[in-house]
């Protein structure tokens, strides 16, 4: 296969960037998108040429490292996918492929096609968790958790923590992320001590961070390759809500599922 | 080289608890003063990083990685093991002691096994106290399922996401660590050094991958978490990035390297597609308990799989191992794999694969049932062969997958540098010559939460702490060295590429070195890996410079460690002149072709020291000893 590439070139942050076109030739239909870029990048190094940088790890998918915004799509077209789980047969042959990196305020760009997104971990740091030191801990079959609970539970946990979902919505929200993690601990039992704090303290830091409101646009659920729902985003409206009711009152908060 | 275990007096079901008992403990005043680095913030790193910042230790986590959370435990697919014995089925700590030493094939150090299985149930209940969200029975008890090489049900899952859960459980707490400052989390920054002053280890050299900027870091003692080394392969199930260079660099101040021979081949990955390929990826050893293993009877099978009658179909785990069938542990699964396609029988376009069929087990179970225990597997499988497995079987082949060898530690986990530890896949004490499913995060997570918090302290005690800053000399020249191999890696100026040279060891080390290994191509290995070397030194190519992120320059520093590692790993295979586990050397087999192991002579610990740059290491052994379970030939077929 044959095609024709608009990469997003940029030195470092500091620098300008530019869209910069090659083309690339015998592709196999095989190759993964990073195994394009890899195969790209071999060429540009064998003639002494600087590789394009892009970040990428597990390459199955779940370690959230890998991004790019393929032809206007945050992880390329296929629904559910991750772009190093996405394959170069979903691409016409002798097309023209634009890559850009995650394009959002709170998501600078290092270099090329890799950004920064500590601020996701700093959303993380002020409530992502549940406060629990390593040492004996009771019995787990102790406190029954319903089967469908947990289920849902996981259905927000399995984050990947990618950054899709704002680089897919027009605000640049990180509604859909914090969300996940909000719900995740909202709908266990363990969860319910810091239930409050944990809300209004990951949605200020989502606010200090610069990232956009939610207006509902979906575009964070479509894009997220987890296929994580937007319904979270509703919990997190109601946890939220729950919390500024009623903050400081911890003891009252909790209600176990 | 000081091989002692100092593994504690009593019973081997005591011992833990007695050494627990006796550890010299550092107090709550005075372990804020104790600076401690972890590098790697996988689920041993993770875990002991903010376990021990929880305790009071000022802790410095380090990660390559542009969060701590991307770290390649995430990808751990099937389960964790724990002798709960919630299914009744006759569990208990002497059984997951029994499965773990046997199948480790008698190679492994038996009281540190027993703590093992003596602590997995407690990483359960640390795991549900964090909010990682076990899979449930409809009464709200946790579900179990069943992996290779056991005959009881204690593997605890989360779909086949539960790498991913216990990961982000450990980094949860790893956050709430940073948040309170007990943690100082680096990211994006890649261990170059270890700081070794009067023989005990005081830091680390670090560069930061975005600015090329390269800082050092001192501390009271300095824990490696930097997983294992598939990566020697080019090819594995491993993440892109891992690689050797901590391990290797502590290899190079002087921690002995224990068993680099062992590597584990998992017998369930998706066959390479080409040249291009640049990962393999692993299907979950957890598909076994419904999936059938089979290829066609007859060579050059022109018939689709589904269009093949029974008669036609060769089971030959089931065949050859009625008692434990598809469930045979993973060095077994491999081996049969390689050995009925070096017969021809291989299936896919390269005739490298054997068939997994679900077919039976959607049948008897419906379709639905199949769905909710693999569905995400079977997606996965799709979107990278276009074939879907509920309609035709996965094809499936053996690809590197985890290593037992690692650096050597004692029941401290203290290496052979003073102050110097390794956690989980680095070090090598627990799995022998081979790893069972479910098991290794077992072992990074009872190492990270409850045994390195524990003994660290019988170091740290001992010593005054903030003795030497990151001030000192001994920094500097460390620095100086990192300098000096950035600028000759990049002064080379050839015109090959990182990736291509590091295919070729691949190749080079997946025939000659791979699942099954013997005296003439070890030794033809052992030439060619310095002529591969010298190539690397010759004619490599790094665009651009040291200050900037530069990722070519990454990928060849890494490549230039697993380069000098190859060699040691063949050495040692070569030096192990026996079969055991998933070392296999094809002169030493029974007459079923099965591992023959070598007591009398190999009964050991290979470790090896490193004695300079072009120098042949020295190797010392720790003999193995085997009380509580005494040697016995491994049997899966009765």
């Amino acid at each position: 296969m044959k095609f024709r590439l608009n990469v997003w070139r940029q030195g470092s942050e500091q620098e300008k960037g530019s869209m910069q076109s090659c083309e690339l030739d015998e592709v196999s239909s095989d190759m993964s998108f990073l195994e394009m870029l890899d195969y790209l990048n071999e060429t540009l190094i064998s003639k002494g040429e600087e590789p394009i940088a892009f970040d990428s790890d597990c390459r199955e998918g779940v370690c959230g490292m890998c991004s790019l915004v393929i032809n206007g799509q945050a992880h390329g077209p296929m629904k559910a996918t991750t772009t190093c789980q996405t394959y170069m047969r979903l691409f016409p042959d002798g097309s023209e492929i634009t890559i850009e990196p995650w394009r959002a305020g709170a998501f600078p760009v290092l270099r090329d096609l890799i950004v920064n997104r500590s601020s996701f971990d700093r959303i993380m740091q002020a409530g992502g968790y549940i406060t629990v030191h390593s040492g004996p801990k009771p019995e787990p079959n102790s406190v029954p958790i319903n089967q469908q609970v947990a289920e849902e539970s996981l259905d927000a946990a399995v984050c990947i923590g990618c950054g899709a979902c704002v680089a897919a919505c027009p605000n640049g929200s990180a509604m859909l992320y914090t969300a996940a993690k909000v719900s995740h601990f909202a709908l266990l039992p363990q969860g319910q001590a810091e239930r409050t704090d944990r809300a209004l303290a990951m949605v200020d830091q989502m606010q200090t961070e610069g990232f956009g409101s939610c207006r509902n646009y979906a575009e964070c659920e479509a894009a997220c390759p987890k296929a994580i729902s937007i319904n979270f985003i509703g919990q997190l409206n109601r946890e939220y809500i729950r919390a500024t009711a009623k903050p400081c009152n911890a003891r009252g908060q909790m209600h176990a599922q | 080289m000081n091989l002692d275990p100092r593994i504690p007096d009593g019973p081997i079901e005591d011992k833990w608890e007695n050494h627990v008992n006796h550890i010299r403990l550092v107090g709550p005043r005075n372990r804020p003063h104790y600076r401690v680095i972890v590098v790697g913030t996988g689920l041993a790193g993770a875990s002991a990083a903010s376990s021990m910042a929880a305790m009071g230790y000022k802790v410095d986590a380090f990660c390559f990685q542009d969060s701590p959370r991307r770290a390649h435990s995430i990808a751990a697919q099937g389960g964790i093991n724990a002798s709960k014995n919630y299914r009744n089925d006759g569990d208990s700590t002497y059984r997951l002691f029994y499965d773990t030493q046997k199948g480790g094939d008698y190679r492994s150090r038996e009281a540190n096994v027993w703590r093992l299985a003596q602590l997995s149930t407690q990483i359960i209940d640390q795991a549900v106290a964090q909010g990682v969200p076990f899979a449930r029975e409809y009464g709200g008890m946790l579900a179990n399922r069943s992996f290779g090489g056991v005959l009881v049900e204690r593997t605890f899952y989360c779909r086949g996401e539960t790498g991913q859960q216990l990961l982000l459980g450990a980094c949860s707490a790893l956050a709430q660590q940073i948040h309170v400052g007990g943690v100082k989390m680096h990211t994006r920054s890649e261990l170059m050094d270890i700081v070794v002053v009067d023989g005990r280890a005081r830091g680390i050299v670090v560069r930061d991958l975005i600015t090329g900027e390269v800082t050092s870091h001192a501390a009271d003692a300095v824990v490696l978490a930097t997983g294992g080394y598939s990566n020697v392969f080019n090819l594995s199930t491993n993440a892109k990035n891992c690689n050797v260079t901590a391990t290797w660099r502590a290899y190079r101040r002087g921690a002995g390297f224990a068993n680099p021979c062992y590597n584990q081949i998992h017998p369930t990955c998706i066959p390479a597609a080409g040249e291009h390929q640049s990962k393999l990826t692993l299907m979950s050893e957890s598909l076994r308990n419904d999936g059938r293993i089979w290829v066609p009877r007859k060579k050059g099978e022109q018939r689709r799989p589904t269009d093949i009658p029974e008669e036609d179909r060769f089971y030959y785990l089931e065949e050859r191992y009625p008692r434990f069938g598809n469930l045979v542990p993973r060095d077994v699964a491999s081996r049969n794999a390689k050995e009925v396609c070096d017969e021809g029988l291989g299936v896919g376009p390269t005739g490298r694969g054997v068939f997994l069929d679900f077919r039976d087990a959607i049948k008897e179970r419906g379709h639905d049932v199949i769905e909710a225990r693999y569905g995400n597997l079977f997606e996965m499988y799709k979107r990278i062969t276009d074939e879907s497995p509920f309609e035709t079987p996965m094809r499936i082949y053996p690809a590197p997958h985890y290593t037992m060898g690692g650096l050597w530690v004692d029941y401290d986990l203290m290496t052979t540098i003073p102050g110097l530890f390794a956690v989980g896949e680095a070090n090598f004490s627990d799995h022998g010559a081979n790893r069972l499913g479910a098991s290794s995060m077992m072992q990074c997570l009872a190492d990270g939460y409850f045994i390195i918090p524990s003994t660290i302290g019988n170091y740290l005690s001992s010593h005054p702490y903030g003795e030497i800053q990151a001030d000192h000399s001994a920094f500097r020249e460390a620095e100086a060295g990192v300098h000096a191999l950035t600028d000759k890696l990049l002064s080379i100026g050839g015109k090959t590429s990182p990736a291509a040279i590091h295919r070729e060891l691949g190749h080079l080390m997946e025939t000659k070195c791979g699942i099954a290994r013997n005296k003439q191509d070890l030794e033809s290995a052992l030439k060619e890996i310095p002529l591969l070397r010298e190539r690397f030194w010759n004619d490599l190519a790094v665009p651009g410079t040291g200050a900037q992120l530069n990722q070519a320059l990454e990928h060849a520093g890494r490549l230039a460690d697993f380069l000098e590692f190859a060699e040691l790993m063949v050495l040692d295979a070569l030096t192990r002149d026996e079969s055991c586990g998933c070392h296999f050397r094809t002169e030493h087999q029974t007459e079923e072709g099965e591992a023959l192991r070598n007591d009398d002579k190999f009964a050991h610990v290979s470790v090896w020291e490193h004695k300079g740059t072009d120098q042949k290491p020295e190797m010392h052994t720790e003999p193995l000893e085997f009380e509580a379970l005494p040697l016995a030939q491994r049997n899966y077929k009765t």
